[in-house]
């Protein structure tokens, strides 16, 4: 038998190899799968554009970003500002997160790692994924009962910025419990087998190994209901956000309130004619810019936890 | 060397050749390191999930200074009885623990004993390297920190010693802030052992310490594991019976038996003996099959 010449062989297998078969329904999912992505970025692009049309001028027009961002919100259009609702937001955001981020971790680690798997903790765990899919609405009715006009509305002050926080952490508890157990979830059992063998209490094992190892999933399901959460109206409307009202200055959580949404939707029931497109479309550009500057801060915490860990 | 073993162990010897001990092979000469001190002593162990019997009728004791090797077909029990040597199987709900295993005379699952306790004097060393994802020396100080041993100045020393006990501080001394997550598949094992060895144990248990390790790292670790028997009491499970017959001194067993009605496998016990015999003149048949290669 001869053998066959080195050069003939190499081409006939590189025909072979370099052969290219149609892949269209590959191609066409690719192609699928991108239009998806555009559809998404569509929307985003659409909001945006529509709000910065009149917005953008305005906030960066002769009346000035600064002036907007430090006037209350009554009076006519030329003067009102968001400056009440900025500080209503913000502070529901750190309310929330005191309140809201240390309940439900404590509740989801106690599911997770300290409960056994019984018939009640199953409930309980349903019960807890259920009550993250009712409407805000009825959490504000919640608030407004709880808060405002039980006991409780001595401490709180009744329709404040206090009430309005603490509803909406209300609102937030079951989706930082249910996004905190998944967290928990995750981290390998043989992490706490290691921990656990190397002579550690239950203590020992979540504060050393299971919290460092969760926590930046834990912050980041904290963060995106926070962001959620801010962008409600309807419970505030229950707990009574005013529009126009004297006040609203930081740390002035015992007083009437508003927050950006409740601003926006009284701005746009208001009638055309008055003139008040611009400042709607400017506190759109606002809210949105505090919704990003939280996840932002959300992103930061948690690429440094996640470097510790490591 | 941990002292406590010293006057309680004596007094524990005689109690244990008080008690009839149906194999007469056990008593004889115990191999080279051993002073024939019994470290556990296990008697009728039976381990349950929920109403499923997993293993039964466990009988065996460990002497001190020894690797004791549980060898047996996947699936017979060998880690769900290694497990109870530190508690580690309370971590399942529905695990639950009949007979008796006594660890220096003291039984384990007698009330009030605390797991915890159990664990820092029988350390573990897992069938898959689980370092924590921190610095290789916060890895090794880990046990001592939490069991309060770290005084400061000498966790250093503790974690060099314990680096160098599992042959390990050559490679690392120079790194040892950097991740114990970047070292290969067998530093990371020896970073494990050494982590166990940090605590100052009495016993390691090891389940299947080399099963996801190549030839050369498999034989660092068994070389240590040599090493180290001077000092404690080592317990492995190997699927692996070459391993078996290298390191051990003596040998235990494990085969399945099929409960006809319910169709479940319940772990035996067959044979426990001198590795030696074990491999060479076994009294039962299916231990023969097992070594010859015959069966599993």
């Amino acid at each position: 038998m001869t053998a066959i010449p080195a050069q003939i062989t190499a081409d006939v297998v590189a025909a072979k190899l370099k052969g290219e078969r149609a892949d269209i329904a590959g191609v066409a999912f690719r192609f699928l799968l991108f239009a998806c992505l555009g559809i998404v970025l569509a929307a985003l692009i659409a909001l945006i554009a529509t709000v910065s049309g009149e917005g953008i001028p305005y906030l960066f027009g002769e009346r000035g970003l600064a002036d907007f961002l430090n006037r209350p919100g009554f009076s006519e259009p030329e003067f009102a500002g968001v400056y009440q609702a900025l500080v209503g937001t913000v502070s529901m955001a750190v309310i929330i997160a005191v309140v809201a981020f240390p309940l439900g971790v404590a509740a989801a680690l106690y599911l997770e790692e300290y409960a056994s798997d019984t018939f009640i903790t199953r409930t309980v765990s349903v019960i807890i994924r259920n009550l993250a899919g009712v409407p805000a609405v009825v959490y504000g009715l919640l608030g407004a009962g709880i808060f405002v006009n039980s006991r409780l509305g001595g401490a709180t002050g009744g329709e404040t910025l206090l009430s309005a926080g603490l509803t909406l952490a209300v609102l937030v508890l079951p989706i930082v419990v249910i996004t905190s157990a998944e967290a928990l979830r995750a981290v390998p059992a043989s992490l706490r087998e290691g921990g656990f063998g190397a002579g550690a209490t239950r203590w020992e094992v979540v504060r050393t190994l299971v919290l460092p190892n969760a926590f930046p999933g834990i912050l980041t399901g904290t963060i995106l209901s926070l962001a959620r959460a801010l962008g409600e109206a309807a419970p505030l409307i229950l707990l009574g956000a005013k529009t126009s009202f004297g006040g609203g200055d930081w740390g002035d959580i015992r007083g009437n309130f508003t927050a950006l949404p409740n601003l926006i939707n009284g701005w746009a029931k208001l009638p055309e004619s008055q003139g008040w497109e611009p400042n709607k479309q400017a506190a759109i550009l606002v809210t949105l810019v505090v919704i990003l500057g939280i996840n932002a801060v959300g992103i930061i915490l948690r690429n440094r936890f996640e470097k510790k860990s490591r | 060397m941990s002292s406590p073993s010293g006057t309680s162990a004596t007094e524990r010897d005689t109690t244990s050749s008080d008690r009839a001990v149906p194999r007469p092979e056990v008593g004889a000469a115990p191999a080279s390191n051993a002073d024939g001190t019994t470290v556990f002593d296990v008697d009728g162990l039976s381990v349950y999930y929920g109403d499923f019997r997993a293993v039964r009728d466990v009988t065996i004791d460990v002497r001190q200074h020894e690797v004791t090797a549980f060898i047996g077909p996947s699936g017979c029990g060998k880690t769900t009885v290694l497990r109870c040597f530190n508690r580690m199987n309370d971590l399942i709900d529905i695990a639950r623990v009949e007979g008796r295993l006594a660890y220096h005379g003291v039984d384990l699952y007698e009330r009030g004993i605390n797991p915890v306790e159990v664990r820092r004097r029988v350390g573990i060393v897992f069938q898959k390297p689980n370092p924590f994802p921190k610095s290789i020396y916060d890895n090794v100080a880990y046990g001592p920190r939490i069991a309060g041993l770290a005084k400061k100045g000498n966790l250093d020393e503790m974690v060099e010693h314990s680096l160098r006990q599992a042959a390990l501080w050559d490679e690392v001394k120079d790194r040892l802030k950097a991740s114990g997550l970047g070292l290969s598949g067998g530093q990371q094992q020896r970073l494990c052992i050494a982590r166990a060895l940090a605590t100052n144990p009495d016993v390691i248990l090891m389940d299947e310490p080399c099963s996801a390790l190549d030839p050369i790292a498999t034989g660092r670790i068994e070389d240590l594991m040599e090493e180290i028997k001077q000092e404690y009491t080592i317990i492995i499970v190997t699927h692996n019976m070459q391993q078996a017959a290298r390191v051990s001194d003596r040998c235990a067993f494990f085969t399945t038996e099929v409960n006809e009605q319910s169709d479940t496998r319940t772990g035996v016990l067959v044979e426990y003996d001198q590795t030696e015999i074990m491999f060479s003149n076994p009294s039962d048949e299916r231990t023969e099959n097992y070594v010859t290669g015959r069966f599993g």
